[in-house]
C-alpha cells in the first residue's frame, strides 16, 4: 500500500497556493490517493497536506512544494480536543459518501427513534451554550421553542460570522458541511419544526458551493429526515447576524434588528415560533446526541461546558484553527500551542468589536464566559486576537469604533450618532490632542451608548474603549495634549 | 369575542398603578399623569423602540428598557427619571441635534417641533458634542410637500403612517449607520413616485420640520400627530373623533 494524502482545500490554503500542491501530489501518487479536505488547523503555514502511511502513521507538511515538516507532537496539534471538528480535516467536504462512511447521519437516525422531549433533555444535561457570541444555554431555548404550541415551527441557523478575526463557522462548513445539516436536522425533530434556513454571508463563497452541494446530496439521499433546508445569503451587512436583524432579511426586509421581547422563540420568522442558533452549536449537536449530554458537560468548566473552536491569529507564532477544552487557560493557547514568546504578548483580544482586550500578566485566566465576562471582555463567537507591543490601545479601540460605525444599521439614536462621536473622540487620543475633558466625555458616552442602544451591536460597541481603559488607562492619559496632562 | 384582559399591579415612582396586563408601560405611565419624553412613538402606528428617549428602569431588569414597546407585568416598579436617565436623555437630546443642522430661528417648525419640547423637557440648551454639519439635501420635488432632510431624525414615522394607514408605502430607511435617510419610491425624487396619493399623513405626523406644506414659512408648520390614532381607531373599532 502507498501513502495517500490528504490536501486542504479551505479558503486559506485556496489563497496560499492549495491547487498547486495538489496537482504536485496527485503527479506523485496518482489522483485517487489524493483527497480534498477541509481545514488542517495551522492555516498561517498555508497550503498544508497530510500524509497518511499504510504503517498508521500521519505527517503534515506545508508549502507549494511541500518543503516544510510539521511537527504533529507540538502543542497546538496536541492541545486540541475535536469535538465540533472531529471530522473536518478527514472527510472529503464535497462527498458525501465519504461522510456517511465516517458516521454522518448515523446520530440523526438513531435520534429518529427517539421521544424529541429526550432529545432535548440530552442537550440541557450537556450544558452547551450558544456559540455565536451571547452564551444563551442551548437546552433551554430548546426548550422554548418545543413549548410554543403552533403545529408550524422553523429552524434558522446564524452563519453570518462577521468578527473581524474569526473563521470558526466557515471552517465547520467548509471542512464538514453534512454536521451543520445533521445537528439542524436534529433539532428540528426536537422542537419540532418542518422547515429549516442557513443564512449566510455572501463573503463566504466557499461555505455556501459546500452547503448547496451537501444539502442537495442529502436531500436526494433521503437522509435528513425530510427535513428542507434552505439556503440564504446575506448582503453584506453585519448587523444581520443579529437575529432579529437576520430574520427581517430572510423575509426580504430590511436588516434590522428589533426589540425583544418578543423573542424569536416565541415570533420569530413570519411570526413563527423560531429556533435560532448558530453554526458551531448546531454542529456540536450530533456528538451531544451520539456520546450522551454527561459526556459532553464532563469536558470544561462548571458554567461552560464542552469544547469551544477559536480563530487564533495575530502576533504569535503558529495561527490558525484551534478547538480546545472549555477552562484551557489563555496562557497555554497564546504561547504553548500559539508560540507566542512572554515579553512579546501585550493582550489577547477575544469577542471581536463586542468584546475587549485581555492584558499579558492575566493570561493563567481559564477561557470560559464567566471569567472573561469579568474581566470586561466576552467569549464571542471565538476570534482571539494576540496583540504585541507595536499596537497602541486607543488605535485597537478606534479600529473597532470604525467598524461599528460602518456597521450600525442607523435605526437607533445612541449607535448611530453615538459611535460616531465615540470614534472622533478617540482620533483625539490616536492623534495625542486630546484634553481631560475628552476623557471624561469618552467614559460617559461609552456609558449612554451602552446602556441605552437598541440591540446588542449598539450595547457592546463601547466594549474595546472600556476594556482597554481599565487595563491600558495610561496610553489614553499619555496621549492627552501637551500641556493639558493632569 | 374579545374578552377583557386580566389587570396587573405595580408601581411607577412609588406611585400604585392597575392595568390592563397587555398596556404598555408607556400608557400606564401617562395614563398615571405622569410624562416621559418621546419620539419615535405615535399612537396609532406600530411601535419600533427606536429614539430611545422613552426609556425607564424597572427593578429587577438587567436593562434599561423603553415604554413604548415594553408591556406591564405584575408587580412591576418602575422609575421614570433616574439621575442616570436624566444624563442619558440629555445627551441623547445633544446627539440629535448633532447630528443634523437644526437652525430653529428659520425653521417651518419653530414653536411647534417635538425635537425642540424635548429639548426643554430635559433641559437641553446647547450640545456639548461637536456638531457635525452633515451634508444633506431637501427634495421639494412634489407639488405641495417639501422634505427637508436636515432636519430628519429618523423617527420613520412618515414610513410607518404611510406605509400602515395610508397604505401606499412611498417611503422608507435607504443606506445605514450615520448615512441614513428617508427615502421616497426606489430612492427617487418624491415627486416621481406614483403611489404617493398627496394625503399629507407623512406631513401631520412629522414631529420636526422635516416634512411640511410649501405654503408654509418660518414657524407656520401646524402638525397633526394625533391623525394616526384617530384614523387607526377609525379603521379597527369603527369609531370617529370629529375634532
Ligand atoms: C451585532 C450582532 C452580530 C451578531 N452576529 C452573529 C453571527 O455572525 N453569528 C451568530 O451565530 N450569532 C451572531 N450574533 C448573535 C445572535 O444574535 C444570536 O444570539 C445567535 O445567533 C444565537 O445562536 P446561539 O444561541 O447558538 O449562539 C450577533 C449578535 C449581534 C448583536
Ligand atoms: S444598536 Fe446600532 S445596529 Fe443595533 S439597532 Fe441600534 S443602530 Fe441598529
Ligand atoms: S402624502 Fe400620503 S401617500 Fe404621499 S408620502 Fe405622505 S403619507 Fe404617503
Ligand atoms: S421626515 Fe419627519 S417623520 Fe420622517 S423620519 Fe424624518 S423626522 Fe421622522
Ligand atoms: S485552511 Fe488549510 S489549514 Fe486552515
Ligand atoms: S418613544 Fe420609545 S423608543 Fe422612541
Amino acid at each position: 500500500m502507498a501513502v495517500s494524502w490528504r490536501c486542504c482545500d479551505a479558503t486559506a490554503c485556496r489563497a496560499a497556493g492549495a491547487a498547486a500542491l495538489r496537482q504536485r501530489l496527485e503527479a506523485e501518487v496518482g489522483a485517487e490517493r489524493v483527497k480534498p479536505v477541509g481545514c488542517l488547523r495551522l492555516c498561517g503555514q498555508a497550503p498544508l497536506a497530510a500524509a497518511d502511511h499504510p504503517d498508521g502513521s500521519t505527517e503534515l507538511v506545508a508549502g507549494v512544494a511541500g518543503e516544510r515538516r510539521l511537527d504533529l507532537d507540538h502543542p497546538f496539534f496536541a492541545l486540541q480536543r475535536p469535538v465540533v471538528l472531529e471530522r473536518c480535516g478527514l472527510v472529503d467536504p464535497s462527498s458525501i459518501d465519504d461522510a456517511l462512511a465516517q458516521g454522518a447521519y448515523a446520530t440523526l437516525a438513531a435520534c429518529r427513534l427517539r421521544r424529541a422531549a429526550e432529545l432535548v433533555e440530552e442537550v440541557v444535561r450537556s450544558g452547551l451554550r450558544g456559540r455565536g457570541g451571547a452564551g444563551y444555554p442551548t437546552g433551554r431555548k430548546w426548550q422554548l421553542v418545543a413549548a410554543q404550541s403552533g403545529a408550524h415551527k422553523v429552524v434558522v441557523c446564524n452563519a453570518d460570522e462577521g468578527d473581524p478575526g474569526a473563521f470558526m463557522d466557515r471552517s465547520v462548513m467548509e471542512g464538514d458541511p453534512h454536521r451543520l445539516l445533521e445537528g439542524m436536522a436534529i433539532a428540528a425533530q426536537a422542537v419540532g419544526a418542518a422547515e429549516a434556513y442557513i443564512y449566510v454571508r455572501a463573503e463566504y463563497p466557499l461555505a455556501i458551493e459546500r452547503l448547496r452541494t451537501a444539502i442537495a446530496a442529502a436531500t436526494e439521499r433521503g437522509v435528513l429526515a425530510g427535513l428542507p433546508i434552505q439556503l440564504r445569503i446575506g448582503a453584506g451587512a453585519y448587523v444581520c447576524g443579529e437575529e432579529t436583524a437576520l430574520l427581517h432579511s430572510i423575509e426580504g426586509g430590511r436588516g434590522t434588528p428589533r426589540p425583544r421581547p418578543p423573542y424569536p422563540a416565541v415570533s420569530g420568522l413570519w411570526g413563527l415560533p423560531t429556533l435560532i442558533n448558530n453554526v458551531e452549536t448546531f454542529a456540536a449537536i450530533p456528538a451531544i446526541l451520539r456520546e450522551g449530554g454527561d459526556w459532553y458537560a464532563a469536558m470544561g468548566t462548571a458554567g461552560s461546558k464542552g469544547t469551544k473552536v477559536f480563530a487564533l491569529s495575530g502576533a504569535i507564532t503558529h495561527t490558525g484553527l484551534i478547538e480546545v477544552e472549555m477552562g484551557t487557560s489563555l496562557r497555554t493557547i497564546v504561547e504553548a500551542m500559539g508560540g507566542g514568546g512572554s515579553g512579546v504578548v501585550k493582550a489577547v483580544q477575544t469577542g471581536g468589536p463586542s468584546g475587549g482586550c485581555i492584558p499579558a500578566e492575566l493570561l493563567d485566566t481559564p477561557v470560559d464566559y464567566a471569567s472573561l465576562q469579568e474581566l470586561g471582555s466576552i467569549m464571542g463567537s471565538g476570534g482571539m486576537v494576540v496583540i504585541d507591543a507595536a499596537m497602541a490601545m486607543p488605535e485597537l479601540a478606534r479600529y473597532f469604533m470604525r467598524f461599528c460605525v460602518a456597521e450600525s444599521c442607523g435605526k437607533c439614536l445612541p449607535c448611530r450618532a453615538g459611535t460616531v462621536q465615540l470614534e472622533q473622540l478617540l482620533d483625539r487620543f490616536v492623534e495625542k490632542r486630546a484634553s481631560p475633558a475628552d476623557l471624561a466625555q469618552l467614559e460617559q458616552l461609552c456609558g449612554m451608548v451602552k446602556a441605552t442602544s437598541l440591540c446588542g451591536l449598539g450595547q457592546s460597541a463601547p466594549n474595546p474603549v472600556l476594556s482597554t481603559l481599565r487595563f491600558f488607562r495610561a496610553e489614553y492619559e499619555a496621549a492627552l495634549a501637551p500641556g493639558v496632562v493632569p | 369575542m374579545s374578552v377583557d384582559p386580566p389587570v396587573v399591579h405595580g408601581h411607577i415612582n412609588g406611585q400604585v398603578f392597575s392595568a390592563a396586563a397587555d398596556a404598555t408601560l408607556l400608557q400606564v405611565i401617562r395614563a398615571a399623569g405622569l410624562q416621559v419624553p418621546t419620539l419615535c412613538h405615535l399612537d396609532g402606528l406600530t411601535p419600533v423602540g427606536a429614539c430611545r428617549l422613552c426609556l425607564v428602569a424597572i427593578e429587577g431588569h438587567p436593562k434599561l428598557e423603553p415604554a413604548c414597546v415594553t408591556t406591564v407585568a405584575e408587580g412591576m416598579v418602575v422609575h421614570t427619571h433616574t439621575p442616570e436617565l436624566e444624563t442619558y436623555r440629555r445627551m441623547a437630546v445633544e446627539l440629535f441635534f448633532a447630528e443634523g443642522n437644526h437652525v430653529c430661528a428659520f425653521c417651518v417648525a419653530n414653536g411647534s417641533c417635538e425635537l425642540q419640547d424635548v429639548a426643554v423637557e430635559v433641559g437641553m440648551d446647547h450640545s456639548r458634542f461637536p456638531y457635525q454639519y452633515p451634508q444633506r439635501h431637501v427634495d421639494a420635488s412634489h407639488t405641495q410637500f417639501s422634505l427637508d432632510h436636515h432636519r430628519c431624525i429618523l423617527c420613520t414615522r412618515c414610513v410607518r403612517v404611510c406605509d400602515e394607514i395610508e397604505g401606499a408605502h412611498v417611503w422608507d430607511v435607504g443606506y445605514r449607520g450615520s448615512a441614513c435617510s428617508i427615502i421616497a419610491g426606489l430612492d427617487q425624487p418624491w415627486g416621481e413616485v406614483a403611489a404617493c396619493t398627496s394625503c399629507g399623513k407623512c406631513v401631520d405626523v412629522c414631529p420636526t420640520g422635516a416634512l411640511f406644506r410649501k405654503e408654509d414659512g418660518t414657524a407656520e408648520k401646524h402638525p397633526h400627530p394625533e391623525r394616526a390614532a384617530q384614523l387607526a381607531e377609525a379603521r379597527h373599532e369603527h369609531r370617529w373623533t370629529n375634532p
